[in-house]
């Protein structure tokens, strides 16, 4: 938007950031689709219900004290025995299921967004090496990538979290599990960016800036960082967006299938896994809302990312 | 073509080194081998002596050599959870896997090729726009939600269909089916079904993209005015120009099949060789992980390489550009 200034802006006041930020053409399509700002309200409540939970929890599921077995299988919007109200219900240890749910989002989004960040941080920085020195390093990197791109992440978070316990020793393996996990799932989700990253570093080597600026004698480290590396975050934004709600789903994956968080500190996935043992018996509840919460996450973010794909897009203009 | 079909399969042949060295490094440091061997109160001069014996103290490059030539000849050792030889293993929970993915494989080709074939046909009908929209939310639902909402459906509520296991099986030699008996097949659909929907809406989703590609071209009109019959045209001719990608795409994804049968193997408690890895991972059954590790890669390897060559033959047009052409 930095276009020549007419006579006009140059007798008007500058415009306020809020106000450049209305007009820019990303908010512009913002405001043109009404799914996206119901995708966009409903990741920031779901956000912000995660991030607040120990304040707007009605109960504190994870502390001995105050659970109940009375209250155990209330079923939701009902009080129990011992007089509690449950508005989404209790599971069999007569935890909350609404405050489950809170504390486990908190925990889904929390795994999710630093595997993200640590699979975009380490795609990035190999992509731009891959990209910019080209030769050698690039066909190492680049072959890595291909071979791990073939194989599911899902398989491969499997994998690295499998060695990880090997080596960890068994007492840790509780209070390192998030950790493991984080790298697991960040580990499995790094070539995407990479792949990306490096294509856009070619393109943006060749030209005259990045010429001039190694001319000037620039430290390359700081050509990759300060000139090269601006002009190719679009797309690690588009992909960024949509790997946090692949990422959301493959630790809720881990944690079902009984090799993600530990059962102290349930995720969205854990939740769903202990509630699979009450489907028969007719507890839906339990099972229920921590599935339609992580379905309606995953949704959320997608359609942001999409949304984000579209508007950054400029070939769609 | 021989240059070509050469140069894949070192590829090929690199990854499987590359897979085994993986595995190695698993088998070898993950956990003590020796440790997991000998007895609480072992000397430490018999625990010396194993070693020398298993040839754990020889240099690396003999140890991993040892290694290949182990695997070659299907030998990856005893399980440490279930003191069985893990080639012994592997094969008895095979047969599970091999028919779930193949089931849900067939369901997948069936009524993706079909639906997309519909929704291409008929973009403008409300029956396209409902498949359409189901086939979005298919692809964002996690699978073993998926599975659990058809067992709730359909196990639960209709009591139509089992839930869980294989049902009753029949020995065919070393081949364990469960596609003879009525409660094999009848346990086999939902989890096919499950296995299944993520490849049926991609496999749909492409038909539909590449029939509306090909239906636009110069041909068809001219086989229209050529006055063919409708069927003639959309299945002999369009439907037929279709198939390349779909080849490639339904033969690169029964990899990740194989991978997501242990998501659909855990919600219905299925006997196959993705619950023995996960169950593997959970007690760190170094033996198994290895193998298993070793086993997968090898089949992405094969299906990787028979797609290529396939896409080879099917496809003329590469014959004539060479070999720089496809990838």
């Amino acid at each position: 938007m930095s276009t020549a200034p007419t006579t006009q802006t140059a007798v008007a006041p500058p415009r306020s950031f809020a106000r450049r930020v209305w007009d820019s053409d990303v908010f512009f399509s913002f405001r043109r689709s009404p799914v996206t700002i119901v995708a966009a309200l409903m990741t920031l409540v779901l956000v912000m219900s995660a991030l607040l939970a120990p304040w707007i929890a009605p109960y504190d599921p994870f502390n001995p004290a105050s659970l109940n077995l009375m209250d155990g299988f209330t079923p939701p919007m009902s009080t129990s025995m011992t007089g509690n109200y449950f508005l989404l219900g209790s599971d069999h240890q007569g935890r909350d299921v609404l405050s489950t749910i809170l504390y486990g989002s908190r925990v889904s989004l929390f795994v999710g967004g630093s595997a993200t960040l640590f699979a975009i941080v380490l795609g990035v920085a190999l992509g731009l090496t891959a990209g910019y020195r080209g030769g050698l390093t690039d066909a190492v990197i680049m072959r890595i990538a291909d071979i791990q791109l073939s194989f599911p992440a899902i398989l491969i978070a499997l994998l690295i979290f499998g060695i990880a316990r090997g080596l960890i020793p068994p007492s840790r393996h509780e209070s390192m599990a998030v950790w493991v996990l984080i790298v697991a799932i960040g580990l499995s989700n790094w070539a995407q960016f990479a792949r990306t990253v490096r294509g856009a570093t070619m393109v943006e080597r060749q030209k005259d800036y990045v010429s001039a600026a190694r001319i000037m004698g620039v430290n390359p480290l700081r050509i990759l960082l300060r000139h090269i590396l601006p002009n190719v975050l679009g797309p690690v934004l588009v992909i960024g967006t949509i790997g946090l709600a692949l990422a959301i789903i493959e630790e809720a994956t881990l944690s079902f299938l009984g090799v993600g968080v530990p059962p102290t500190q349930p995720s969205l996935g854990t939740l769903i896994r202990i509630g699979q043992q009450f489907l028969f018996s007719g507890e839906w509840w339990i099972l229920f809302f921590p599935a339609v919460t992580l379905v309606l996450l995953a949704l959320a973010v997608n359609l942001l990312g999409d949304w984000l794909r579209d508007a950054l897009n400029p070939r769609l203009r | 073509m021989i240059a070509f079909i050469l140069r894949r399969l070192l590829q090929s042949f690199i990854v499987m080194l590359v897979v085994a060295l993986i595995s190695f490094m698993l088998f070898r440091y993950v956990g003590d081998p020796v440790a997991s061997l000998v007895g609480q109160d072992a000397r430490i001069h018999e625990i010396e002596a194993l070693r020398q014996r298993l040839g754990l103290n020889d240099p690396f490059y003999i140890q991993f050599a040892r290694f290949i030539g182990n695997a070659l000849q299907g030998e990856f050792g005893i399980s440490y959870r279930l003191q069985q030889p893990v080639t012994e293993l592997i094969l008895s929970r095979l047969p599970a896997t091999v028919e779930l993915a193949f089931a849900s494989a067939l369901i997948a080709l069936v009524f993706g090729v079909v639906l997309g074939v519909f929704t291409a046909l008929k973009p403008k009908s409300a029956a396209s726009a409902v498949i359409m929209s189901l086939s979005l939310i298919g692809v964002s639902l996690p699978t073993f939600l998926i599975g659990i909402g058809l067992i709730y459906v359909f196990a639960v509520e209709l009591q139509w269909l089992p839930s869980f296991g294989r049902g009753q099986v029949v020995d065919l030699g070393s081949w364990r089916t469960g596609l003879l008996t009525e409660s094999g097949r009848r346990s086999l659909i939902l989890p096919a079904i499950t296995l299944s929907l993520f490849q049926l809406t991609l496999i749909m989703r492409l038909v539909r993209a590449e029939m509306l590609e090909v239906l636009r071209q110069d041909y068809i009109r001219f086989a229209r005015a050529r006055g063919l019959s409708k069927r003639a045209i959309n299945f002999g001719h369009a439907l037929k120009n279709t198939m390349v990608p779909v080849i490639t795409i339904t033969g690169l994804q029964l990899g990740s099949v194989i991978a997501f049968s242990i998501v659909t193997e855990t919600v219905f408690q299925w006997p196959g060789v993705g619950s023995l890895f996960i169950n593997s991972v959970q007690v760190v059954d170094v033996p198994v992980m290895a193998a298993y590790l070793m086993f997968i890669a090898f089949i992405f390897v094969v299906i990787n390489l028979t797609v290529d060559i396939l896409y080879y033959a099917v496809d003329p047009r590469l014959r004539v550009h060479g070999i720089g052409a496809g990838k």
